[in-house]
This record gives C-alpha cells, structure tokens and sequence, in this order.
C-alpha cells in the first residue's frame, strides 16, 4: 500500500491551521519574534561594535605603551628624569617614542577671565612626533610646525576646545594661555590611545623653552615599540625611563584598557540576551497555549481526517508541523528585525555593516527547537483523540 | 461474497459500577453489493454498530472481518490506511471542514492514500460533478446548502472508490428533496457494485433498500431481505 502524504503535503496540512487563523497566529508568533530579534540585534551589535574595535585597533596599533610617572615611596607624585625620552629611544625594540613636556600655565579663553578658572585644562609642550605616536587626527586647521615653531601657537584637544567655546577656525581664533595671548591654530578629533590629550592644550616646544625655560619635566612619553616585543619591552621601560627609581615609573598600553572596554560592554550583551531568551520562553509558552486550543477547537477535524485514513502519528505530524511553523514565521520575523536593527545602529555610528549570519542562523534553530518542543505535547494530545469520540454528533 | 462479518461484537462504554454495554453479542454479515438500512429507537446502539463495522471504534469483544481479514489484530496505522482505502463515511453533520473549498474538502479524501495533488484536484473535481456541484468547487461550506454540503460529503466520500460506504442518518438534516439527490446517488453507487449501509429513522427511507437491520437495545432484532426474513 502507498504511504501517507507526501512532504510537500505534510507542509500544506501544517500551515492550514496558521492561514485559516492569520490573526491568532500572527499574535501568538509574536513573543518567539521579539526574543529573537532581541537575540540577533544584540548578538549581531556586540559583533559589529567587536568587529569596529578591531578596525580600530588595527588602524590605531597595539604597539603604543605610554609610560608616565607613578607614586614615589611616600606616596607623592613621581617625576620622570629629563633624559628618559632620550633613554627610551635608544632601546632597539622602540620604533618611536614622543613625550609632553609639563608647562606650568593655565588657559582661559580671555585675559578677563579669573586665574582660579582653568576649566580643568592642562597646559603641555608637545615634543617632535607626537602627533605620529598617538595617532592624533586634526578635526581642524593644522599641527604645530616649523613655520609657527617661534610663534605663540597652540593646538587644542577637542575637549579642550569645546570648554573654551572654539568653533570655527576661520576667523583667528587666540586664548590667553599664561600671560599672553596664543593663537589657536589647530583643534583634535578626539584621541582614543591618548584620552588625557583631549583635555590638554598643546604648544611647541621652541616656545616653550622661550617662556618657560629649557628643563621641563617629561609629563609623559608615548612609546611606540616593535609589534612582536611589546610584552618584553614593557618589561624593559621603567628601568630605563628612571633607572634610579624603576618603581616610579608606570607603563602602560591603552589599546588594553579598549579592549576591557569591549569586554564590560560584552557583559550587557548577555545580560540582554538573558532578557531575549526569556521573551523566547514566555513566546513557547504562548505557542504551546495556541496549539493546545486548537487542538481543542479542532477536534471535528482530526476525526474527519481519521475516518479518510489518517494515522495517529499522521494527525500528530500535522499539528507538530503546525506548532514548528508557527515558531519558525516567529524566528524568521525575529531574525529580519534583528538584522534590520544592527543595520540601523551599525550605519548610525559609523560602523562598517557586518551582517550576522551566525545570529541569525542560531535565532533560526532556537525557534526550530523551540516549536518542535513546544508542539510535542498538543501534537500528542491531538493523535490521542479517538475518532468517534471527535465525530459524535451534537 | 462476504464483505464484512460481525461475530458476537460486545461494545461497553466505561468501566465497573459506571460500566453500560451498548452491544451484545451483535452477529451480522453484509455481503457484497448489499444495500442495507439499519434502523431502530434512539440509543438502540446503530452508530456505535456503524462506528465499529468502520474501525473508528474497536469492539470490547468479538471480531471484525473485512474480506475475511480480522481487524482487530490490526496496528492503528494498518487500520487508518485500510480505512482511508476502502471505506468511505457519510454523516449526518457532513463534518466537512469550514474555511475549506468543496474542492478541497473533496481532495482531503485522497490525502492520506497518498495522492499528488494535481491528481486529487482533478479526482476531486470529478467527483464533485458526479454530485451535480461541478459549478460549486470553490465554494466553502458557509457558502452552500444543507443538501449541497452533504453531497459535498458524499463525494468526499467516493472520491477514492471505496468498496463499502457507511452513512449514519445521511439525510437526518436534510429537506425531503434534498435528502432523496443524496439517495438517488447511493442507488447510482450501488448499482455500480458498491456495498452501502446506511442509518436511518426515515421509514421511507428504510423502505426503498432491499435489506433492513432492525436494532432493539444493543441486539439486531430482525433482519430482512425485501420482506422475506433472512
Ligand atoms: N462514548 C460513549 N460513552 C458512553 N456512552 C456512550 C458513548 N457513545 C454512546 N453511548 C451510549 O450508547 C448508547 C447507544 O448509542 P448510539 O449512539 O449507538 O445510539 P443510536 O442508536 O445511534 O442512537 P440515535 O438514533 O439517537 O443516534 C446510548 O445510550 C449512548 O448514550
Ligand atoms: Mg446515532
């Protein structure tokens, strides 16, 4: 004898149920979807915001170790000796190595403005190269160079010029820095290696040892070293910055502290995903409480379907199917939606779109799972139904 | 040739105090070609006789045999193909499915013999016009009357040609001119050789099949042939 319906028409049968109630389907499919989109938004936004930060790192670099003074052994502010820079340099596994000069000066935006007022922004001479050293991108007008090395010029961190009110370049732009007037010639995007540079107002260092005398003291200096050293030569740079008071000495590499960053933003991922997942499981409850209905409302069916040759098994497949589906529209809405949102955030900041496959495929199995789990017990209620019983007239 | 044969089938509903037979000991024998009325007061036990000669219901006691194979050792799923092979069911709701073309509700007889379905389309189709409804195949039940759904029903029916057919009170809802298009059908199926067993409480109806089965409380009270006892 031939067998029962074919898979084409295990399908149809399993969708009936779904096309004959939009409505109910629609809504009961709905908690499965938002789990899901939570999901994949969240699964699919941790990976672009991991896939951005590795851009980034890999424009910035992971070879930048920033060494600057620690605490002496009495708990006061460390200063690093004037040859450091010098020491630093020669050490074979450093390709560059840049430092900031302390100057002791505040910046106002006027002479009129009170000394006590600074604002919080520091006041540093810039040594050659830095720019190059922390990867430092001008948002506006130009770097401190040869032509203004003699002139009062400084360059703002963005910071430092949002609380110092600079917009425009355009129109000569001069802040009283010390006691007399500068102009600003430049301003910076902010600085993701060197952060404390957004706060800082930088001058040349020709101008510096003018106003300020030739022995300022090395506030920090930015070291970049060979990629496939860096560990060792961490190691190596507090005895050679002060190698009287190594302990003075703190090195350290903020392309790490990023990464900390991610993984503190990796920690609200799962807290989310612990959300969707629970919108997942109050959307199976609501699935299951569907079928459970409708196995109930149809019991006139599976008798009909019995008497034209069903099997119980048949009967059970069909609302097993059904229940699979149900789910599955769930997921695949779910999935859309998620993917649309991580577009949306992706484009918003800036970020490269990464489409998440693997979200969107897990987001797709978990409803698989879920359905077919969710369908067991109603599909088995439903092959239980004794024909008669289902066919007794009113 | 014996199509089916019923020996001392026992049916009780529940169990202990709350235990009710509702057959006993029921022996009865159609043969092929028969065209038979059952009849008898309500609650005398016809459908539950009609439910068990269709293997929708298993007997508590007693055997079924159907062309000389005995049902009751038959698998659930041997016993829903067999049914979906060779009987055909015709109720007095017309259980036909709301929503659901005539067309549709017709190809679901195929469904479960595993047919494709442009065939049971086409099979269905015909089916239909057999019944007179050939301009109705895309209505839903909603959309037909009482006596168009039950031909409905009986071309669901005979869509696989089933050997025998079983109705339980075919024309129960029906007016009299509809309820005699749905008899004038089974007098064209069982002129073609098909076996009917049909329930009825209509004498009229009763009086034009050639063999009655009378039921009195669970037990077949008389059974005759054309107004010669059997
Ligand atoms: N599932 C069941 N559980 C308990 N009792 C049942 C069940 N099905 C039928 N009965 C009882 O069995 C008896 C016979 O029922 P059946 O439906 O066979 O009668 P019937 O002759 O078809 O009556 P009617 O002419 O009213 O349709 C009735 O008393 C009925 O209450
Ligand atoms: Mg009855």
């Amino acid at each position: 004898m031939r067998g029962g319906p074919g898979p084409a028409d295990r399908l149809r049968l399993g969708a009936l149920g779904l096309t004959s109630r939009k409505g109910r389907a629609g809504l009961s499919a709905l908690g499965v979807a938002i789990g899901i989109t939570a999901m994949v938004g969240v699964l699919g936004l941790s990976e672009s915001s991991r896939a951005d930060l590795n851009d980034q790192l890999d424009a910035l670099g992971t070879n930048l170790l920033v060494v600057s003074p620690g605490q002496d052994m009495m708990g006061e502010d460390a200063t690093l000796p004037d040859s450091s820079v010098e020491m630093i340099d020669r050490v074979p596994t450093v390709e560059a190595a840049a430092a900031t000069y302390a100057v002791d000066a505040a910046v106002r935006k006027t002479d009129r403005v009170p000394d006590e007022q600074t604002s919080g922004i520091g006041v540093a001479a810039a040594g050659p190269g830095l720019a190059a050293a922390v990867s430092a991108e001008l948002r506006e007008g130009r770097w401190l160079d040869a032509a203004t090395e003699h002139y009062p010029a400084v360059v703002l961190g963005s910071t430092a010029a949002r609380r110092l009110a600079v917009g425009s370049l355009d129109e000569g732009v001069r802040v009283w820095l010390g006691d007399q007037w500068f102009a600003v010639v430049g301003v910076l995007e902010p600085v993701v290696l060197a952060p404390e540079l957004d706060e800082t107002a930088l001058i040349g260092p020709a101008v510096a040892t003018e106003l300020y005398g030739d022995d300022l003291p090395p506030t920090t200096v930015y070291t970049r070293v060979d990629g496939d050293q860096v560990t060792a030569t961490r190691d190596l740079l507090g005895r050679t910055a002060n190698p009287s008071a190594p302990s003075e000495v703190s090195v350290s590499r903020p392309s790490d502290a990023l990464e900390a960053q991610a993984a503190a933003d990796e920690s609200l991922t799962t807290l989310t995903l612990g959300l969707g997942a629970v919108a997942l499981l109050v959307g199976a409850v609501g699935i299951a409480n569907v079928m459970v209905i409708s196995v109930l409302e149809r019991r006139r069916e599976i008798g009909v379907r019995r008497a034209l040759g069903a099997t119980r098994a048949g009967i059970g497949s069909q609302f097993l199917t059904e229940s699979v589906l149900l789910s599955l529209l769930g997921g695949l809405v779910g999935g859309v939606l998620g993917v649309a949102l991580t577009t949306a955030f992706a484009v918003n900041q800036g970020w490269g779109v990464v489409f998440p496959w693997e979200p969107v495929l897990a987001g797709l199995a978990c409803s698989l799972v879920v359905g077919s789990v969710v369908g067991l017990y109603p599909a088995l209620r439903a092959a239980s139904v004794p024909p008669t019983e289902a066919l007794r007239s009113i | 040739m014996t199509r089916l044969e019923l020996q001392g089938v026992t049916r009780t509903y529940g169990t202990g105090t709350a235990a009710l037979t509702v057959l006993h000991g029921v022996d009865l024998t159609i043969e092929q070609g028969d065209y038979v009325a059952v009849v008898g007061p309500s609650g005398s036990g016809k459908s539950t006789l009609l439910n068990i000669m269709g293997a929708l219901d298993r007997p508590t006691s007693g055997r079924v045999l159907l062309d000389g194979d005995d049902l009751t050792s038959y698998s659930d799923a041997r016993l829903s193909r067999m049914r979906g092979a060779h009987l055909g069911f015709v109720f007095q709701q017309f259980f036909l499915l709301e929503r659901r073309s005539a067309l549709e509700n017709v190809s679901d007889g195929l469904l479960y013999q595993g047919v494709r379905r442009p065939e049971r389309r086409r099979r269905a189709a015909d089916a239909l016009r057999r019944v007179g409804l050939g301009h109705r195949l895309d209505h839903t039940p909603g959309e037909l009357s009482g006596g168009e759904c039950q031909r409905v029903a009986v071309a669901r029916a005979l869509v696989h040609r089933p050997g025998v057919l079983l109705a339980d009170e075919p024309t129960g809802n029906l007016d009299t001119a509809s309820g005699r298009a749905v008899l004038e059908l089974f007098d064209v199926l069982h002129a073609e050789g098909a076996t009917i067993v049909v329930i009825t409480h209509d004498e009229s109806v009763a009086a034009r099949m050639p063999r009655v089965v009378a039921m009195r409380d669970g037990r077949v009270e008389s059974d005759q042939r054309r107004g010669v006892a059997v």
